[in-house]
């Protein structure tokens, strides 16, 4: 297949100066990634140069056939790691053909709470710690695994090597240089406990940022999987029984928590978070009470407990960050399927706006 | 296989001043892309400097085995994405030695109407929606498909990503890089609903040009699913049932349409193209009533009907038309098997030179 890569791998830059433009949004599910391309006259180094475009959304369940034009935004730029030279990939958002946010445009409000002055002022970090699961093409079982059986239990596996514990490195390498040349701020990977789960973190990212970045992440995660012939699963808890789930841990700072004096900031951000149990949890990603049991390093979906280097709670403050009285702390309770804009603004929006009553 | 790929990919620019140039043509069938290549002393940078060429038409049923001579003249040179270096594809359309084009050639009749100064003065525009399906070879079963059954409903695969839902990426980004090398206008792809098929788009082009890019992606097209070990469909419903067919959606617009006040002719261009619903159709690729019934994102084939960012019509209007009042309309009628020189013409004669 040497000649079809060839064509791949073409680089146009020298015959040309249009660059290919991949505009990416999030589908009806809410978890669905969707993408199309468009030739453009580059090259282009801001959203702001480039067109607005619209797909139909009654492809993806996000408007009626007799009206389905649906108006994407484009809101962030990355270099394209599948093209490479010129070509970007456009992270866009959805708006009626008015000017509307559809319902599951959940960015626009994100951006909303991100660009509060209050808010601004804070200049919100998050780090957000993406769970995933391969599995095999046609059988949906997980990668590694015997097909009609199980694998030997948990302990193994945990930032292990080797062909009988580590399944599917090619695909976690290979994302983590394309997140890097694409201009994701992916911090590092890991395997995990559960055998052909892995892990990557994204950030520090300040506020609306954040949510580009994972989401752009993930849809690099999908055609890489695409390409190795491997389902990518962000089910929050893939298997039952004795295996652990995955989630979308989210690491959260604000400048007052990062400076001195910041740890009572800190303690008092995660009270009113505490008083908000339940709406966050309805927030945090759908089938998350399959994998909040209080077990698997997790607190009980109905439970709120925080603690310093506790991984059975539902936010945990770092040992570093006790010590020097400053620092950032850990919610643990987003399920790997969370939006990553509702989740951080929802934490910014709880911890810097809201006042308990 | 790699001694095989160097010989292929052999930059022979520095050795020679001799270029391949393949020719194209379209065979017996209307739909069969035929080629084959000559050398030639380089660089050409015009179809002019081109010499006319001749095939056996009786071995593409273009003509009788006694007289089997017909004549391909060269109308539009784009650079070799094979090839590359400084050879070039040369899209030809055909004709009897007595200089007549054959009754398959449809090319000439469009280029007269393309040349009639009526039509010269509107600079129509064509941007053509071309989707194909891509099939596992020898069993001819939609790709991704498993053999002897069916994959999940239509909704996840519309612009996808995923092992699961996108199959066969890799030609479609070959294709896409392919096209821009050779200077076709290809403005952009898509994963279409139904799993295994994709779309392609070229324009806007003018004239006579929107047909010879659609010809020249389609056989770059051929080649690389070739090379894929993969068959391509232009077939407009390749699978019965609840399964999403494939056009070759036709926007259009003129220069009155794309100035001030163009929303007024285009409702009238429409009118007209309304009062000729059935010569269209008939034109517009066999087995086309397989594909228009009215579902699947289609109006039924003996319905015309028009609306706004409406795909269940025969013609949709964009919003962004409709708010700026001018703009281009999408002729949603044709099939993934048409020819792009008799549509392209149809439209343009219909809308500028018919009178009712």
């Amino acid at each position: 297949m040497a000649l079809l890569t060839d064509l791949i791998n073409l680089n146009l830059s020298d015959c040309t100066e249009k660059i290919i433009a991949e505009y990416i949004w999030v589908g009806g599910s809410g978890m669905d990634i969707r993408s199309k391309a468009r030739t453009l006259s580059g090259p282009v180094t801001d959203p702001s140069q480039l067109p607005k475009w619209n797909y139909d959304g009654s492809s993806t369940g996000q408007a009626p056939g007799q009206d389905s034009e649906v108006i994407i935004y484009p809101q962030a730029i990355y270099k394209d790691p599948f093209r490479r030279g010129n070509n970007i990939l456009v992270m866009c958002d959805c708006y009626t053909p008015q000017g509307e946010p559809i319902p599951t445009n959940k960015r626009y409000n994100a951006a909303k709470i991100f660009s509060n002055p209050a808010v601004d002022a804070e200049v919100p970090w998050f780090g957000i710690e993406q769970e995933y699961t391969l599995l095999q093409k046609d059988v949906k079982w997980p990668i590694g695994w015997p097909i009609g059986g199980f694998p030997g239990p948990q302990g193994p596996y945990y930032c292990s090597a080797g062909a009988d514990k580590a399944f599917g490195r090619d695909i976690v390498d290979a994302h983590y240089k394309a997140c890097l040349y694409a201009g994701i701020n992916i911090s590092g990977i890991n395997g995990e406990v559960m055998p052909g789960q892995w892990e990557f973190q994204v950030g520090p990212c300040v506020g609306i940022s954040a949510g580009d970045q994972l989401w752009v992440a993930r849809y690099i995660l999908e055609r890489i999987t695409e390409i190795a012939g491997v389902v990518l699963s962000l089910d929050p808890k893939p298997i039952q029984g004795d295996w652990n789930g995955a989630g979308a841990h989210t690491n959260y700072s604000t400048k007052s928590m990062r400076s001195d004096g910041g740890y009572e900031v800190i303690k008092e951000a995660i009270g009113k978070l505490g008083l908000r149990h339940k709406d966050h949890i309805a927030a945090y990603g759908e089938g998350n009470e399959r994998r909040l049991t209080g077990r698997h390093e997790t607190a009980d979906i109905n439970t709120f407990v925080w603690g310093v280097a506790n991984r059975g709670a539902s936010i945990r403050v770092g040992r570093d960050t006790e010590k020097s009285g400053k620092g950032y702390f850990e919610d643990r309770r987003p399920a790997s399927n969370m939006d990553p804009y509702v989740v951080t603004s929802m934490i910014a929006e709880t911890t810097l706006l809201w006042k308990p009553t």
